[in-house]
């Protein structure tokens, strides 16, 4: 399990650029803000275009502009916890974690009850996700991610917009993760004991 | 109580309206999704294009219709050779002056739900494996959908209302054209038909509030990011 990222992209003003090969389960990707993090992760994703580069995981191309290849994001598998959890939020809870089971069909890593568990958000089901506290919601955007069949994860400063007690809650949830569930994961952050924490390879963007 | 004569125009008038709604209804969407999504050249064109009923004495857009969907007229002519549609002094021809009155507010209420909705969970849709068309079925048209409808429910209230177009265009002919404006315009020209003026104004005023309250609390669910499913 490896991620082999080496993009570029003009935004505006700014120049967006990383090279970095990890076999780490938990990559971090770590600088100030508008170092251009959450563009590389997105790059990763398929939601935003390189202008060139290649971006590749355990041997599986998913951009490649020298060889033509950009595969669309629906494609890629990517489990993105977004740091602003996006839930859907006409639906509720059980149906944001099953929205991405249909492409998961049965190569998902654990059933939707085994999630819950596991994150600690089975009293949570029905729901709406306006209801929910900020580290309710993370860990919640947390299980959706890892049940519409990933072969990687994502994240983008899941731990940003919570206070010090729901941090350490999530945190231990993705330690698990890491330990248990071995998906390799990106992780953005601009915290450095956060990062020191959790990743075995720190990219300084 | 409304005596039968009455009951013909509020049924013609329900008529005419829903007509209307139901033919501008998913240009109005198109429309919208071009406006408040699209980058074309054009796109200010279009958004005056759109705005223009709204602004043009309704008289002038009766007479547009006219020399458009009039027998004579290209639009009428093609309609009528395919389709067999035709509009003048037809009750059709009330619907699409109505539906043509009703197209600019209904463009902005669906624009402005639209505008609403946040990319960014289209974007999380997609990474979750949702085609283009799965996002739009299922997260933005339920998000947009209560500012659809408050549309419809708006460009109902003003179908109902619509005169001077209608007048111009396919004139005052009671059981065919004669909807509710028109008839309480008919009436005043009678002595001695106060009552009747009297009961039509009722029903007018009571269709229209019904409307604009039912339209307003649509509007307000969709600016608190509600559901309506």
């Amino acid at each position: 399990m490896s991620f082999e990222v080496r993009a570029e992209r003009q935004l505006g003003e700014a120049k967006v650029t990383a090279n970095f090969t990890s076999d780490s389960s938990v990559t971090a990707l770590f600088g100030p803000s508008g170092a251009g993090k959450t563009s590389l992760l997105n790059m990763v994703a398929g939601l935003l275009r390189p202008d060139r580069g290649r971006i590749a995981l355990t041997g599986q191309v998913l951009f490649d502009s020298d060889l033509g290849i950009d595969l669309p994001v629906q494609q890629r598998r990517a489990g993105y916890v977004f740091q602003d959890s996006r839930l859907f939020p006409h639906l509720r809870v059980r149906q944001n974690l099953e929205y991405g089971a249909a492409r998961a069909e049965g190569r998902s890593l654990m059933t939707l009850e085994d999630a819950a568990a596991f994150l600690g958000i089975a009293h949570l089901l029905d729901r709406w996700p306006r209801t929910l506290s900020g580290g309710e919601a993370q860990r919640v955007a947390i299980g959706r991610a890892l049940l519409s069949g990933p072969r990687f994860l994502l994240m983008d400063e899941p731990l940003a917009s919570l206070d010090r007690a729901r941090r350490e809650e999530v945190m231990l949830v993705i330690e698990r993760l890491r330990d248990e569930v071995r998906l390799p994961i990106l992780y953005v952050s601009h915290d450095r004991a956060e990062v020191e924490r959790l990743a075995g390879l720190i990219v300084e963007l | 109580m409304p005596g039968p004569e009455e009951w013909e125009v509020i049924r013609l008038s329900l008529k005419v309206s829903a007509m209307a709604v139901g033919l501008s209804l998913p240009l109005a969407f198109a429309m919208a999704w071009a406006l408040a999504r699209g980058r074309f050249p054009g796109k200010v064109l279009l958004d005056a294009l759109v705005h223009l009923p709204l602004v043009l004495p309704p008289v002038v857009t009766g007479w547009f219709l006219l020399i458009a969907f009039g027998p004579q007229g290209p639009a009428g002519h093609l309609l009528e050779a395919t389709l067999g549609l035709t509009f003048l002094f037809r009750w059709t021809g009330a619907a699409l002056a109505a539906a043509v009155m009703a197209l600019p507010l209904m463009v902005r209420a669906i624009r402005l739900s639209l505008e609403a909705v946040d990319p960014k969970l289209e974007q999380a849709a997609m990474t979750l494996g949702a085609s283009r068309w799965r996002t739009f079925r299922t997260i933005t048209l339920p998000l947009a959908l209560p500012g659809v409808i408050a549309g419809a429910v708006l460009g109902f209230a003003r179908s109902l209302g619509e005169f001077g177009a209608t007048i111009t265009f396919v004139s005052n002919i009671p059981g065919e054209t004669q909807t509710l404006p028109l008839a309480i315009y008919s009436a005043l020209q009678i002595p001695g038909a106060e009552p009747q003026v009297v009961r039509l104004v009722a029903v007018s005023v009571l269709l229209s509030l019904g409307a604009l309250v039912a339209s307003e609390a649509l509007a307000r669910r969709t600016g608190r990011g509600g559901h309506v499913l």
